[in-house]
This record gives C-alpha cells, structure tokens and sequence, in this order.
C-alpha cells in the first residue's frame, strides 16, 4: 500500500485534509525547489550568530571567554529537545493516523536529532571542565539530557530493526511517545532539585538574566541551529522518498522482464 | 460506532495520561535521592553519620576563607552557607578559578566527627546571570549590587544600561 502510494504520489481514498498535505509527492514538490534556499538561509544565520557570539560579543562577567561556549551549547540543546518533540509529534500522528509521510519524517529526525544531542553534551563538557571543575556529574539536567540521547539512539535502532518496515514504524513510534515524558523532566530539572547546572537565564515571561549585546548573537545562532535542523530533516525525508520511489520503479521493472 | 483511529487516539492518550502520572509519583517519591547536593540547612537537620560521603552545597561565606600551606599544597577552610545555616568546610588542593566569596560552590567529602566538611572536592557553580565586565563594574559603583553579597538585582535594571566598550 504504501509503496504504490509513494509511486503514484496520490493516495487514492483521501480521507481528510491531513493526509492532503501529508503526502510524499506532495511534500517533494514543496520542500525541494526552496531546500537550496533553506540551506543558504541555514548557514547565513549560524556562522553570522558564532562568528558574533565569538568575536564580538563581551565576555562575562564571572565566566570570562569560556562562557562563548553557549553560542553552540544553548542552540543545541534547544534544538536537540525541540527536536525529539517534533520526533512525537510524527509519532503520533504515524501511530494514528497512519501517515506515510510522518513515519518518514520520525525516521529521518532520529539521526539529525541525536547529532545535535551530541553537540550539545560535548559542548557542554567542554564548558564544565574550567567552570565547574569536571566533565561530567550526574546531576538532573545533565543525566536527563544523557537519557533523551539515549532515546535517540534507541529510535535509531528500534526503526530499523524489522524487516518489515511498518512493525519498525510502530515499535519505533511508541517508544518516541513514551520517552516524551523526558522532556518536562530536561526542562524542569533545574527547578525542581538542586543541581550543579545553572537555572535557567533565558525566560520567556518576564526578565531574562543576559545582557543585551550578548542576547542577539545567542538568538540568532539558536535561529540557525533550528534552521540547520529543519534543512536537514527536509532533505533527508526528500532523499528517502527518492530512494523509495527508485526502489519501487526498479522493482516494477525487475517484475515486467521477469 | 467509533472509527479505528478514534480507538487509538483514545487508547494512546489514556496511555500518556497513565504514564505521565506514574511519571509525576515517581519522580515525587525519589524527589529526595534525585537532588544533587545537601544544603548546610537540610545537613544539620539530618545529621548524616561521620565518613559518610554526600555532596554539600551552598554559598561561601563572606569573610570566612583562610588558606594555609602544609608541606607545599594549601589547605583552604571556609564555611558554606544556605543564608540561615552554615557548615564549616576543609579542603586540600588547589580550588577552581570561580572560586570566591559569595560563590556557589558543591563540596564532596564527608563529616568529620568534629563538625567539619573534609572535602576531597570543590565544584564550582556559577550564576545564571550573564553580563559584561563593565556592567557589573557600574552596578557595583552605583552600589546597586555586589557579587559578594547575593544574586545581582533584576535584569531590567541592568539590560538598558549603556556599556563604554562592548569589546573588553
């Protein structure tokens, strides 16, 4: 089914206006003409936010140069959390709703998600060790985090793990939306116990504890790093319809001169 | 009659709702064991046994740091602080570069039988509050805040304030 389904482009009973724009043909004939734009628009605000962040904006007050680390910790951070909720958000939608085009997205944003996981517990152990005086504790935030990377790797594997590609969507599925509920555990750790991790500076009500000038490039590099990530997802589920499009037409022609 | 997706939309959010919840009492019940560090208020009240290693954080105390050097390494002793209750804390070795009166810091050692903290470390903990040099310079000259004493005031006193060089 699904595989006609990617072949044609069209989904033959139409049930409601998501599986409209739900469909893989769809969403190449979107995505893939601005991916070029995307990418462009990607590395213009990631490099203009370091480059910023790290020539230009003050150093602290208490940190020195070593607390430019955020330019790259904080966006990664953000991103790799709004990533795995973009990762239920597919989830659910492939676990309800069945759609072709979801189980593709959850599939490509495993990886994408867990590489900025990675930036961002690196980065983060970088900036402990002058700072704090250690790598790595095992304190709320930071274990937490360790976890969501965990699940990442987990979906990785879980989703490609049968041959038969929907039993890999729907196991793959249910562990995403179960490790959900790590994600106001990451959020609130710093408020509920008491960790080595600082509280949170960035607030959306009220004041945020950050000096303008250094505000900007922070914003604009966690614009960036989301930019980067979409891109990224958007040319990964384009390269996957693709390969399975290929796929179906060389079975296709396998089966007419056999 | 209810379709088949109404059935797993219904089945998957009773089973978040099931999960958040065993989540929440969990998490609740292990709230104690999942904090990072004691303060010196919850160490008094709980008296842990002498040798028993925990984590002890907490401010330093202003005034209270006094370094000694026995056969070549300093010994730093200073009280660390909650604001009501304060332990005092012996360590040997050489204290991270954010070290400082009124610094966060979290200590690892354990009790000695005569009420000291022996610590075998010191983390650093530093604030959430992220500004230049020269704004913190001017709130401490117009005696509106000093690190030493507290957490600087709100930010909406400080974020507009201008900045000779942003480049320092």
């Amino acid at each position: 089914m699904t595989e006609t389904v990617l072949i044609s482009g069209k989904i033959s009973k139409t049930g409601s206006w998501l599986h409209h724009f739900a469909n893989p043909g769809r969403f190449l004939r979107l995505v893939q003409p601005i991916l070029p734009w995307l990418a462009a628009v990607s590395i213009i605000l990631t490099v203009t936010g370091i480059i910023w962040g790290y020539a230009f904006a003050p150093a602290d007050w208490e940190q020195g140069n070593a607390a430019r680390i955020m330019y790259v910790h904080v966006p990664a951070a953000w991103v790799a959390m709004a990533g795995y909720a973009a990762l239920a958000v597919c989830s659910f939608f492939s676990i309800i709703w069945r759609h072709p085009l979801a189980d593709l997205a959850a599939e490509e944003i495993g990886p994408v998600g867990a590489g900025f996981t990675f930036v961002c517990l690196v980065s983060g152990a970088l900036w402990g060790k002058p700072m704090w005086g250690a790598y790595w504790v095992w304190d709320a935030r930071l274990t937490s985090v360790l976890v969501l990377f965990f699940l990442y790797l987990g979906h990785i594997a879980l989703i490609r793990a049968f041959d038969n590609p929907a039993h890999g969507h729907r196991a793959a599925a249910i562990l995403a939306l179960v490790g959900a509920v790590n994600l106001p555990i990451i959020v609130f750790s710093v408020q509920w116990w008491n960790t080595l991790h600082q509280g949170n500076t960035i607030s959306f009500s009220g004041n945020s504890k950050i000096y303008i000038t250094m505000l900007y490039p922070l914003l604009i590099a966690t614009l960036g790093f989301y930019m980067c990530f979409i891109t990224l997802v958007c040319a990964r589920v384009c390269a996957a319809i693709m390969e399975k499009r290929t796929g179906g037409l060389l079975l296709a022609a396998a089966e007419r001169q056999g | 009659m209810r379709s088949r997706k109404q059935k797993r939309l219904f089945l998957v959010l009773a089973c978040g709702i099931c999960l958040s919840a065993a989540t929440g009492l969990t998490l609740a019940a292990f709230s104690s064991t999942l904090t990072y560090f004691l303060s010196p208020g919850s160490v008094l009240a709980k008296k842990p046994a002498p040798g028993l290693e925990f984590r002890l954080g907490g401010v330093v105390q202003v005034g209270t740091v006094a370094t000694t050097i026995n056969h070549g390494s300093p010994t730093t002793a200073f009280r660390v602080t909650d604001g009501t209750a304060s332990i005092p804390v012996t360590y040997t070795g050489v204290l991270p570069d954010l070290f400082r009166e009124g610094q966060g810091i979290v200590a690892i050692g354990a009790m000695t039988t005569g009420g000291t903290f022996a610590a075998d470390e010191v983390l650093a903990k530093h604030g959430s509050t992220y500004m230049p040099k020269d704004v913190e310079q001017a709130l401490r000259k117009a005696g509106k805040w000093n690190p030493k004493f507290g957490p600087p005031p709100a930010a909406d006193t400080w974020n507009t304030m201008p900045v000779k060089s942003t480049n320092s």
